[in-house]
C-alpha cells in the first residue's frame, strides 16, 4: 500500500472514536461512533461537522485570470460579484469532465477554487498548463477545510461568527474567528443549509474543539457524507462524473449560465453546447426498485423491459432519511422520462425499477434571509 | 442445544436435525446499520458453502453462505420489515433462516464459543 497522507487533525478524530480508511490518498475517518445512519440522521436534524481537509483549497490570481479560468470550465464567471459562489465543472475537450468544483470570486481577478481531494494534483497540472504568464495559483496546503452542515448549523455558527447569520448560500466570505483569518462559505454537499470553514492548519484543532463542544453536533466520517450528497441528487465524481460524461449528460445543464450557453469558448464547448441544442445519448437519472427495498450499489446494470443493457448505475445505497434504497446512473436518452420501467441485475437476477427525480431528500438550502 | 460458528461470522444453533442460522454480534458491528435482508426461499437445497442470502448495511452488501448441507425450511419474514433486529439482536430475534441437516458429521468442522473468539481475537 501507498503511503497516505494524514489529515493535521488525525489524532483529533482518534479522540473522537473514528474508524478510518483511506479516500483520495488521505487517511480519512469513515465513521465515529453514532455509526453512518446515525450520524446521516443527525446531520439532517441537527449539525453534522466534516473534516474535508483532504479537498484542494486553490487560489488564482493575476491579469486576465477571469477570461483564463472561463476557457476552463463552463459557468459565467465576469457577472459573478465579490464573494459568490458558483458550481462548476473543468471541461475536456471531448467534453467530458476533468473534476467538478467551487469557484468563489474574490476580486476583479481574484479567485478562490475548491476541488475533490482524489483530483487535486491533475487539477493543478491542468490549470498550470493553461493558465496564462502573469495568472498564478497558489495551493492552500497549509489550511484546512471543515463543514458544518444541517438545519441548527446557521443558529450554532452564528453565535461563533456573527457575519454567518446573513450568509445566504453560495455566498462566501473572509472574516476572523478567534484572531484568526477564516474564509467561511455558506455551501456544502449535504443538501442542508451549512457552511465550510478554511482555516490555517495549526488552529483547526481549537476550531474543531470549540465546534465539538456545542451539544447540537457530531462528527460525521465519509460514510454519512456519501449517503447525505446522494440521497439529495448530488454527484460524486470519479462515480457519477468522469472524463467520459458531458455536464449534458450529467444532468448539470443548470450550472451553464446562459451567455456561456450562446457564446461558448470553454474546452468541449463545440460537443457541450451541441448537447444541449440536440440532445444527449445519454443521460444521468435516478433510479428506485419497485419493491421499495433492494439497494441497488454501484456498477449495478440497468436494462429495458426486452432486457436489452441500458445504462449503469454510479452510484447507489441506503438513504437513512429517505429510509430506502436511493440511486443515481446513466440511462439511454429515450429511456430518461420519470416513471420509465427498467430492470435492474441484482445478484444475477432482473428487479424491476423506475426512472424518478435524483432527488430523493428536498435541498434546504437557505437563499434569502426574509425572517 | 449447541451453538456453533463460522469463520465467515455466522452462529448456528442445533435442535435436533434443525438448525437456526444467523450472523454473529461481532458480524454486525462490522456491518454497521442493516437496511436489508435477502432470504432464501423454504424448500431451497442449499450446499455447505452456497450463498443462500444477502445482508444489506448503510455500507455494503455482504453474502451469508449456508453453514451446512441441507434444505431450507424457514426464513424469518420479521426482517423484511425490520432489518434493524439484525443489529439489535443478532443472536436471537434477528435470525436469518432455518434448516434440515443432511450431515451431522458436517458440524464437527464448525467453531465452538471458545474457537470462535479466539478467531476474532486473531481478526482484530
Amino acid at each position: 500500500m501507498t503511503d497516505l497522507h494524514s489529515l493535521v487533525l488525525e489524532s483529533f478524530h482518534v479522540e473522537q472514536d473514528a474508524k478510518f480508511g483511506s479516500f483520495a490518498g488521505y487517511r480519512m475517518p469513515m465513521q465515529y461512533s453514532l455509526g453512518v445512519k446515525g450520524e446521516h440522521i443527525h446531520t439532517r436534524d441537527a449539525v453534522g461537522l466534516f473534516d474535508v481537509s483532504h479537498m484542494g483549497q486553490l487560489l488564482i490570481e493575476g491579469t486576465g485570470a477571469t477570461k483564463a479560468l472561463e476557457q476552463l470550465v463552463p459557468a459565467a464567471l465576469q457577472e459573478m460579484i465579490p464573494g459568490q459562489i458558483r458550481y462548476s465543472q473543468l471541461t475536456l475537450k471531448n467534453g467530458g469532465i476533468l473534476d467538478d468544483l467551487m469557484l468563489t470570486r474574490w476580486d476583479d481577478e481574484y479567485w478562490g477554487l475548491v476541488v475533490n481531494g482524489a483530483c487535486k494534483y491533475v487539477d493543478m497540472h491542468h490549470l498550470k498548463k493553461h493558465l496564462p504568464a502573469g495568472v498564478t495559483m497558489r495551493y492552500l496546503d497549509n489550511y484546512s477545510l471543515i463543514a458544518v452542515q444541517g438545519p441548527k448549523a446557521r443558529r450554532i455558527l452564528s453565535k461563533l461568527i456573527p457575519e454567518a447569520e446573513k450568509l445566504v448560500f453560495m455566498r462566501s466570505t473572509q472574516t476572523l474567528w478567534n484572531g484568526h483569518d477564516i474564509t467561511l462559505s455558506c455551501c456544502g454537499y449535504t443538501g442542508e443549509d451549512g457552511y465550510e470553514i478554511s482555516i490555517a492548519k495549526q488552529f483547526a484543532r481549537e476550531l474543531a474543539e470549540v465546534l465539538t463542544q456545542l451539544r447540537e453536533t457530531t462528527w460525521v466520517g465519509l460514510g454519512a457524507r456519501n449517503s447525505l450528497r446522494l440521497e439529495t441528487g448530488l454527484c460524486l465524481y470519479g462515480n457519477d462524473l468522469t472524463t467520459d460524461t458531458t455536464p449534458i449528460e450529467a444532468d448539470l445543464s443548470w450550472s451553464i449560465q446562459k451567455r456561456r450557453r450562446t457564446d461558448g469558448g470553454f474546452l468541449g464547448a463545440e460537443i457541450i453546447l451541441k448537447q444541449i441544442k440536440d440532445g444527449s445519448s445519454r443521460k444521468r437519472v435516478g433510479i428506485k426498485p419497485e419493491d421499495g427495498r433492494t439497494p441497488l450499489r454501484d456498477h449495478t446494470i440497468l436494462k429495458n423491459i426486452a432486457g436489452n443493457v441500458v445504462g449503469e448505475i454510479t452510484s447507489g445505497g441506503f438513504g437513512p432519511t429517505h429510509n430506502g434504497p436511493v440511486a443515481m446512473g446513466y440511462v439511454s436518452q429515450n429511456l430518461n422520462a420519470i416513471g420509465t420501467e427498467l430492470l435492474a441485475e441484482v445478484r444475477g437476477k432482473d428487479l424491476r425499477c423506475a426512472v424518478c427525480d435524483p432527488i430523493f431528500v428536498r435541498h434546504r438550502y437557505v437563499r434569502n434571509l426574509s425572517h | 442445544m449447541t451453538v456453533k460458528y463460522t469463520r465467515e461470522h455466522e452462529w448456528i444453533r442445533i435442535e435436533g436435525d434443525t438448525a437456526t442460522v444467523g450472523i454473529t454480534f461481532y458480524a454486525q458491528e462490522q456491518l454497521g446499520d442493516v437496511v436489508f435482508v435477502e432470504l432464501p426461499e423454504p424448500d431451497t437445497a442449499a450446499d455447505q458453502g452456497a450463498e443462500v442470502a444477502v445482508v444489506e448495511s448503510v455500507k455494503a452488501a455482504s453474502d451469508i453462505y449456508a453453514p451446512v448441507t441441507g434444505t431450507i425450511i424457514e426464513s424469518n419474514a420479521e426482517l423484511s420489515d425490520r432489518p434493524e433486529l439484525v443489529n439489535e439482536d443478532p443472536e436471537n430475534d434477528g435470525w436469518f433462516f432455518k434448516m434440515n441437516l443432511s450431515d451431522t458429521s458436517e458440524l464437527e468442522d464448525l467453531l465452538d464459543e471458545a474457537d470462535y473468539q479466539a478467531f476474532i481475537q486473531e481478526e482484530l
